[in-house]
Formats: C-alpha cells, sequence, structure tokens
C-alpha cells in the first residue's frame, strides 16, 4: 500500500494532529506515515498532563495518545474501554495513535504485562481527570453547579437534562490544560457499562480480511527494499567482498560501514538476490560456548558476583536433605511469524523511523545517537509487527533501515530473512536452578534454598545493544539485558526458612533479552516441579500438599478452581515408578503469583506419554486466571490461551542449536514450533474481581505451564524432567534410567 | 524485460518480472499491492504466503511468477472485506481469531480450501489442514473454533 496515495489530514486548532477518525487503528499510523514529512505539531508530551494522554476534537471524538502499543494483545480495545468508561463516552468515538515519539507520552516500554496495569491505568486516570474538567468547564460557563452535572454518552448534563452540552463543544480542538489528578474519582466498578465486555478488537477485521497495515506493509515513494548481511560467525570482520559477484543485479547497491555490510535496491527480489550472491569473506571466529556447553559454561563462570536476594530464618536444615534437584532452561527465540522489518526515512538532517519496537522511546536517543542527529530531529513512529514477546529482532531491524537510508539518502525497508530472525534475535537467556528443601515433622517445607546461575542484567542499560551499531563501529552502551530473571525462585507457600543466591553470569552465551515472562518461566518450571518432588517425599496428594501451605486466598482459589475444571482425582502419594505398557497417561498441577505481587494462576494438564517413542501428547490443559479487574475478558482469554500454547511449545520443542560460530536452528526445521494438531483441549476459567486493580495478563500463565506438564509427566511415566525442551529423546533417556 | 499474465482475484494483470524465478509473493506484494500475503519464512514452511492457485493452497514464497502465469489466483483480498467479509473471514472475526494477525490470512487461505474439499470436517482434520500453518501467538484453539463455526453456518446455509 502506498501511502502517498493518502489524502494529507488537516490539523486540530489546539495543535494536535487530526488523523481522521478510523475506529480500526490502521489508519491513524498511516494517515501520520504520509504526513510524516510535515514536522509534526507540537504537543504536549508531559506525564503530568491530562493533554498529553488525552484529545477532544470539536466533533466530540476522542484521541487516546498511548505510549503503549497493541502487540496483537488487545490493548488496542482494552485502553480504548478504560477511556470510554471515565467519559462516558462510546468506545467507536476513540481514536487510539500509539508509540509515537512526537505524539504520545512516553510511558516507558510495552513490557512485563504492563500495558492495561500501568499503561491503561495513566489513561484511565488521565480521562477521570478530563471528566472532572469537563464538569467544572460547563458549571463555570452556565453558572451550574458542578455537583449536579455528569458525563453521559459524551456530553455534559445535569440532573434535570435541562443542561446538555457536548465534549466537543466544550474542549473540542483545543488543550484541556489540567494537571494530571491522580485523585480524580474514578467510576465505580458496580456502574461499569464498557469495562468488563467482551467488545470485539477494532484491528481485526482489517487483519483477517489483509487490509491491516504491518510495518512490514509500509510502502513509501521512492523507497528501496534493503537487506543487511550478517557475518557467518558472531563477532567476525568483514575482510573483503566481490563487487563483481553481483554486478548481473541491476540497480543492486552495497552498503559499508565497518563490519555492517547491506545491499539495497528498487526491486525487493533484487535485493534479496543480491544478499543471497554477493560474495564477502570474513575473518573465523569461534567465540561461542555451543548450546551443549551452556550448562558447563553456566556453572564455571565467569561471575560478575554472587548476591543473596532473600534470605530469612535457617536454611541450614538442607545441608543433610536429600531433597535437591537441578533445573535447566535453555536458550530460546522469539521466533516471531514474520521476520523484523522496518522503515527508516533518513535525509536532510531528519530521521523518521517506522518500526514494530515495544519500546520506542526507548530506543528513540539510541537512533538519534547512532545517526549523528539531535533527538528532536527523529521520530519514531509505531507500526504493528508480527508478535514478538519481548524484544524480537525489531529494533535491530530498524537500526540496519536507519543506517541503510542514512548512506543512500533514500527510505529504505529492511525486511529480516528467516535465518536472521532465529539467527540474530537476541535471545531468551539460559538458567541453571539449584535447588534443596528439608520437609519439617509436619510433612510440610520447612527450609528452601534456591540458587540460580543466571547472566545478570546490566545496570541501568540504555537498551540491548543493537547489531548495526556494533558492526559499524558507532558507540553505544555496552552490556545486556535479562529482563527481571530472578523473581520466582521462592516457594509461594508457607517456609519459615528460605534463602535465594543468584550467581549472576557476566555474559550470557547468545545476545540475551527480554523473552515473555522473563526468568519466571524457568523460576517457576524449577519451583514448582520441585514442590511436586517435595509432595511425593511427604506421601501428600499435590493439590493438597500446595493447599495446605497456602495462605493466599486468591491462589488458593486459583488452584481449587483449576483442580475442578481438570476433575482432578486426588492421588495417592508416590514416588515416581517408571511407566508399564506403551501409553501412560497423568495429570498434573502447578501453581504461580505472578513476582509474588500479581496475578494469580494455576494450571492443570493431563498429558499421554508413548513410552515407546518418547512423545509427550497434552491431551487437556486447565487454567485458573486472576489479574484482577478484566477490563476486557475474551481479550485477556486470548492472552491466556496463547501464554499456554507458546508455553507448551517452548517446553515441548524449543532450544536455540548454536555451534562455537553461529546458531544454526534458524528455520522451522530446525526451530520448530507447535502446530494445529499438537493443540490440546484448553479449559479455562478466568476469575473477574471488578473491586480489584487490574493487573497483567500478557505473561503470568506461561509461567505455570512447564512445572504442570513436568508434573503430568512424571505421573504419567514415573520420570522427573528437569531440563527443557522434553524432546523424546530426553524422555526415552529418562524412562531408560529410571 | 519479460511479462506474465496473471490472474489474480478474477482480475487479469501483466505483471514485468527480470527474473522468471522471482516469487509470486514478491510479485503480489510489491507489483499488484496485494500485501494482506505474508512473508514468513521464503522456504515453504510456515504457511504465512499461503493463496490459492486453481483453488488449492500454495506457499507463494515458493511459486515462481513464471509458474504461476496462467493459473488462477486467489488472495486474501479476494475473498472479502472488512465490510463484506466472505464466511470464513466472517467466523474468524466472531471468534476474534488472531492475536498479532501476522499468520491469520495464509490461515484463512488453508481454511477455505479445506472447506470447499470437506465442507464439514471435525476438529482433527481442520487441525491437520492447519498443520502447514504456523503461529507463534497461540491463536490455534480460536481458529480451530473458527473454522468449526464456519463448517457450522455453512451447513446452515445450504
Ligand atoms: S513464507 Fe511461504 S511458507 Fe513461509
Ligand atoms: S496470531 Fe500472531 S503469529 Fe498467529
Amino acid at each position: 500500500m502506498k501511502v502517498s496515495t493518502l489524502a494529507r489530514r488537516d490539523f486540530l486548532k489546539g495543535g494536535a494532529l487530526l488523523v481522521g477518525f478510523s475506529f480500526s487503528g490502521a489508519l491513524p499510523a498511516l494517515a501520520l506515515a504520509a504526513d510524516a514529512a510535515q514536522r509534526p505539531p507540537q504537543r504536549v508530551l508531559d506525564l503530568d498532563e491530562v493533554d498529553a494522554f488525552i484529545a477532544v476534537r470539536a466533533d466530540g471524538t476522542v484521541i487516546i495518545y498511548s505510549g503503549k502499543v497493541d502487540l496483537g494483545t488487545g490493548h488496542r480495545i482494552a485502553m480504548r474501554q478504560m477511556v470510554a468508561e471515565e467519559l462516558s463516552c462510546p468506545v467507536a468515538r476513540i481514536d487510539m495513535i500509539e508509540g509515537d515519539t512526537a505524539l504520545t507520552p512516553n510511558q516507558g516500554p510495552t513490557a512485563g504485562s504492563s500495558g492495561v496495569m500501568r499503561g491503561g491505568v495513566q489513561l484511565r486516570q488521565a480521562a477521570a481527570t478530563a471528566c472532572l474538567a469537563l464538569i467544572e468547564r460547563a458549571a463555570e460557563r452556565y453558572a451550574h453547579p458542578a455537583a449536579d452535572l455528569k458525563l453521559e454518552d459524551a456530553y455534559v448534563v445535569s440532573s434535570d437534562g435541562k443542561l446538555r452540552v457536548g465534549m466537543g463543544e466544550l474542549v473540542g480542538g483545543r488543550p484541556f490544560g489540567v494537571k494530571m489528578n491522580p485523585k480524580a474519582p474514578l467510576k465505580q466498578a458496580a456502574h461499569y457499562a464498557v469495562v468488563g465486555k467482551d467488545l470485539p478488537r477494532p484491528d481485526l477485521p482489517d487483519k483477517i480480511t489483509g487490509r491491516h497495515v504491518f510495518v512490514h506493509d509500509l510502502m513509501l515513494d521512492g523507497m528501496l527494499h534493503g537487506r543487511a548481511l550478517r557475518p557467518p560467525a558472531v563477532g567476525a570482520s568483514l575482510l573483503s567482498m566481490d563487487l563483481a559477484s553481483i554486478a548481473h543485479l541491476r540497480g543492486a547497491r552495497v552498503v559499508r560501514i565497518k563490519n555492517f555490510l547491506g545491499v539495497v535496491a528498487a526491486d525487493e527480489w533484487t535485493a534479496v538476490r543480491a544478499a543471497a550472491e554477493l560474495k564477502t569473506t570474513w575473518s573465523d571466529a569461534g567465540t561461542l560456548v555451543g548450546h551443549d556447553g551452556v550448562r558447563a559454561w553456566a556453572r564455571g563462570g565467569p561471575f560478575l558476583r554472587d548476591e543473596t536476594l532473600k534470605s530469612r530464618g535457617d536454611t541450614s536444615a538442607v545441608g543433610a536433605t536429600a531433597l535437591r534437584a537441578t533445573y535447566y532452561w535453555p536458550v530460546q527465540s522469539h521466533a516471531s511469524m514474520g521476520p523484523s522489518c522496518a522503515v527508516a526515512d533518513v535525509r536532510a538532517g531528519q530521521a523518521t523511523i517506522w518500526t514494530a519496537s515495544q519500546a520506542t522511546h526507548r530506543y528513540w536517543p539510541a537512533y538519534a545517537a547512532m545517526l549523528g542527529l539531535p533527538v528532536e530531529n527523529v521520530r519514531l513512529i509505531y507500526l504493528d509487527g508480527s508478535g514478538c514477546y519481548g524484544m524480537n529482532g525489531h529494533d535491530d531491524a530498524a537500526a540496519d533501515a536507519a543506517l541503510l537510508s542514512k548512506a543512500v539518502a533514500r527510505p529504505v525497508r529492511v525486511q529480516w530473512t528467516r535465518e536472521d530472525e532465529l539467527g540474530w534475535d537476541p535471545k531468551g537467556p539460559p538458567q541453571l536452578i539449584d535447588l534443596r528443601a528439608a520437609l519439617g515433622e509436619d510433612r510440610n517445607i520447612a527450609a528452601w534454598e534456591a540458587e540460580m546461575w543466571v547472566p545478570i542484567a546490566t545496570a541501568n542499560l540504555a537498551h540491548v545493544p543493537l547489531l548495526a551499531p556494533g558492526e559499524a563501529g558507532i558507540a553505544q552502551p555496552a552490556g545486556q539485558s535479562v529482563g527481571l530473571i530472578a523473581q520466582n525462585a521462592d516457594p509461594p507457600y508457607r517456609c519459615a526458612n528460605l534463602k535465594v543466591t543468584a550467581h549472576w553470569l557476566a555474559q550470557a552465551p547468545l545476545r540475551p533479552s527480554n523473552i515473555r515472562a522473563p526468568g519466571k518461566v524457568a523460576n517457576n518450571f524449577a519451583v514448582e516441579s520441585f514442590v511436586d518432588e517435595l509432595a511425593a517425599a511427604a506421601g501428600a496428594d499435590p493439590l493438597e500438599f500446595r493447599l495446605r501451605q497456602l495462605a493466599d486466598p486468591r491462589g488458593i482459589e486459583v488452584l481449587q478452581r483449576c483442580a475442578r475444571r481438570m476433575g482432578w482425582q486426588a492421588r495417592p502419594a508416590r514416588a515416581p515408578a517408571p511407566a508399564r505398557g506403551a501409553r501412560a497417561r497423568g495429570t498434573g498441577i502447578a501453581y504461580l503469583h505472578y513476582k509474588h505481587n500479581e496475578t494469580y494462576v494455576a494450571i492443570a494438564m493431563q498429558v499421554e506419554v508413548d513410552t515407546q517413542n518418547g512423545r509427550i501428547r497434552v491431551e487437556r490443559v486447565a487454567c485458573a486466571h486472576d489479574c484482577g479487574l478484566m477490563i476486557n475478558p475474551d481479550a485477556v482469554r486470548n492472552q491466556v490461551e496463547g501464554n499456554i500454547l507458546q508455553t507448551l511449545s517452548r517446553t515441548l520443542i524449543e532450544e536455540t542449536r548454536f555451534d562455537r560460530r553461529r546458531v544454526t536452528s534458524v528455520d522451522w526445521q530446525t526451530y520448530p514450533i507447535l502446530r494445529y494438531s499438537e493443540v490440546p483441549e484448553l479449559l479455562i476459567d478466568l476469575i473477574d474481581r471488578p473491586d480489584q486493580p487490574p493487573l497483567g495478563a500478557g505473561e503470568a500463565a506461561c509461567a505455570a505451564v512447564p512445572a504442570a506438564l513436568a508434573n503430568a509427566v512424571a505421573d504419567a511415566a514415573g520420570i522427573r524432567l528437569r531440563e527443557v525442551p522434553f524432546t523424546p529423546e530426553r524422555v526415552l533417556a529418562a524412562l531408560r534410567a529410571a | 524485460m519479460p511479462s506474465y499474465a496473471l490472474i489474480v482475484n478474477g482480475a487479469q494483470y501483466s505483471v514485468d518480472s527480470w527474473d522468471p524465478e522471482q516469487p509470486l509473493l514478491h510479485v503480489l506484494r510489491n507489483q499488484l499491492g496485494l500485501t494482506g500475503t505474508k512473508f514468513g519464512c521464503g522456504a515453504g514452511q510456515c504457511g504465512s504466503c499461503t493463496v490459492l492457485m486453481d483453488g488449492a493452497t500454495a506457499r507463494s514464497c515458493v511459486t515462481t511468477v513464471a509458474a504461476a502465469a496462467g493459473r488462477r489466483i486467489t488472495t486474501i483480498e479476494g475473498l472479502g472485506t472488512p465490510e463484506a467479509p466472505h464466511p470464513v473471514q466472517a467466523a474468524f472475526i466472531a471468534e476474534q481469531a488472531a492475536q498479532c494477525g501476522y499468520c491469520t490470512c495464509g490461515t484463512v487461505m488453508s481454511a477455505v480450501a479445506l472447506l470447499a474439499r470437506t465442507p464439514q470436517p471435525d476438529r482433527a482434520q481442520i487441525a491437520q489442514a492447519l498443520d502447514g500453518n504456523l503461529c507463534r501467538c497461540g491463536s490455534h484453539d480460536r481458529v480451530l473454533r473458527a473454522v468449526a463455526r464456519a463448517a457450522r453456518e455453512g451447513r446452515k446455509s445450504t
């Protein structure tokens, strides 16, 4: 789709960009694309100001300016619902602009399940403040007591209905000019008309009919197609290249900045072939540990430091215990379905970058520095990408596009290949976790020690170092980002004596970044698998063992409801015994209180293990989920389903393979993911708590999946799988050893 | 430059391609502006680029423009519009059967081909037919529901 064919849009009087009414979510971004050459209007972006978040047009329609973006997660409807509720206006009258550094306030990256929990809550408070301002304005203008006025269907009305004035008439096209009021009263849950409803997502009709414009689909006038060529080994240098090797490809140009190498061409296929056919020679590099070497490496260091993360009571009782186990989570890729893509237009000292970044505001100064431009000359505009679940290759693709565009002074679109994405996206880091515990006389957990061997997150790192500036020799912050990797390594159960230690590895085997529920997936895999091992030692039913040591009523409720959904049969306590017969069936359960202070999840699973070929078939998954107030239950359900299925895939199948030089699992054959025929029956029970704050739904459920699966396999086949992925080879090896 | 006669969504096009090996995917997206067909792998492994050729699914990333010439090609845009979706698209919308939506168009195409062959598939048959379409977001369950719904609605309307 050529944006140049779209009509230019007008500007709102008070300076906000009028982007034309569109409920789909796609058009505003495109209209912005068309206007990018114009300097964007000056907007108030201060987080203290209502105007940063909300504008009302003269016709009474509303624009939400959200620094957080919809990553396929449903924020596009949920944010509208939160604002619509406070402004008492229909969602269909609300437009939303996301992640545009020129137009939206910096609400931090869309990560860590913070979209609704933080971003949405901020927007809601802005709307509540705007509601007060509207009423005050009407009260003043019509000399009517404010206490007698309320917002109704986008009008301020008096109780007798005689005064009725539209929002557009009151402030339309002009700024509110009021500070955010953290005490502006929110609508009572009992009066919700929009929040809590399964409103359909506005972007889906376009996505399902092929009209939605992803960043991949943005085509600008005069745009070139680019590809960045990554080295055959991580850290290798470009020694030489043979331009004659692509002389037959008309119009292909090569851009080289030190070790950054790219090709551009007017025609995408020419760029593809040039990237494939350009002959290059690189230095050898063999610095990686290889996927089989990660465990030994994790124990060996080098370490930056050891840190005691939690400590209470006296854990010396674990010294003598036989209850100890080690769990391992491998390096994994975000494995986005669409390889990363970005478009950049860097010309005449200005840069506009269209990106699917989760964190446009965070990368804004990074691109400015990379391009040698003042930040005010750089603008990042979010457009949807393929689902990313953490930082995938989007930000790198944007850096590639920006460097290439600057070099050729034309807009450049960079489309990564499948090999680029699986090979070069920053990876979910590996985690090695040792657990030790002692049971008390009451056969409950008396002492617990967790020791983690994990890559450290560099303190105050501005952003994940990007590939292109690294290759081009452009200075950027050094360090690594792994997310909050150490949470949920202690049990969510009563335990008086506890110690959690991290051995912080200075580096990661491959460049890391946050991947969905960073660290928590692995930690809870270890914790909740181990809790089952303890339950077996205690001779207890796994469900009952958990319930009797759990104090939090919301935790108890998710466990009970999940068990009910699964039809949990209290089972005689036993240490795992090897399976008899070809096919063995079992059930397992796991619990999680995300970060110990957010969403509550319990997941139970029924699996069948084929003891002949080692295959695990997941038949049914039950989940009870409590994320507080649900803005849009179906959107929550969609996230929960996705969390479950994606994490089944990660647990059953996925491991990034790499040798001394590079990643070798670079297509869907070498890095397979779950397929339709492997999808189990899902039984999901969402608990709505309208009186509680909304918590995140984007991550929590995934962290309960691996242990539920491992526990079900243990119940079925009498084998304890402590290393992910649960491949048939590992299952067979465990069966042989049992 | 050689040109190729393509029949896409019922319309005739003559497209130039300097290389007969250029994948149909690039022609659809860059020359015809039909960007609903997505690049996912370029190797026939993911299904994002699925179109119909003479009614059967084809991976447009591994179908050359030369091989596509003269065949009847249907892309996602040829099925329906947001205002007037094809019954399978309508069922996907009704079930909200997408997350990021990147895989969705290719999956819809596979579902359309399935229902043309097998109007009343069971869940296993649907899953089987969609096995060549990968989804990273985990929208599978609602996609399976959407295809079952489309089959149900199809039965009602015949
Ligand atoms: S892009 Fe054609 S099958 Fe993946
Ligand atoms: S919905 Fe995102 S890949 Fe399928």
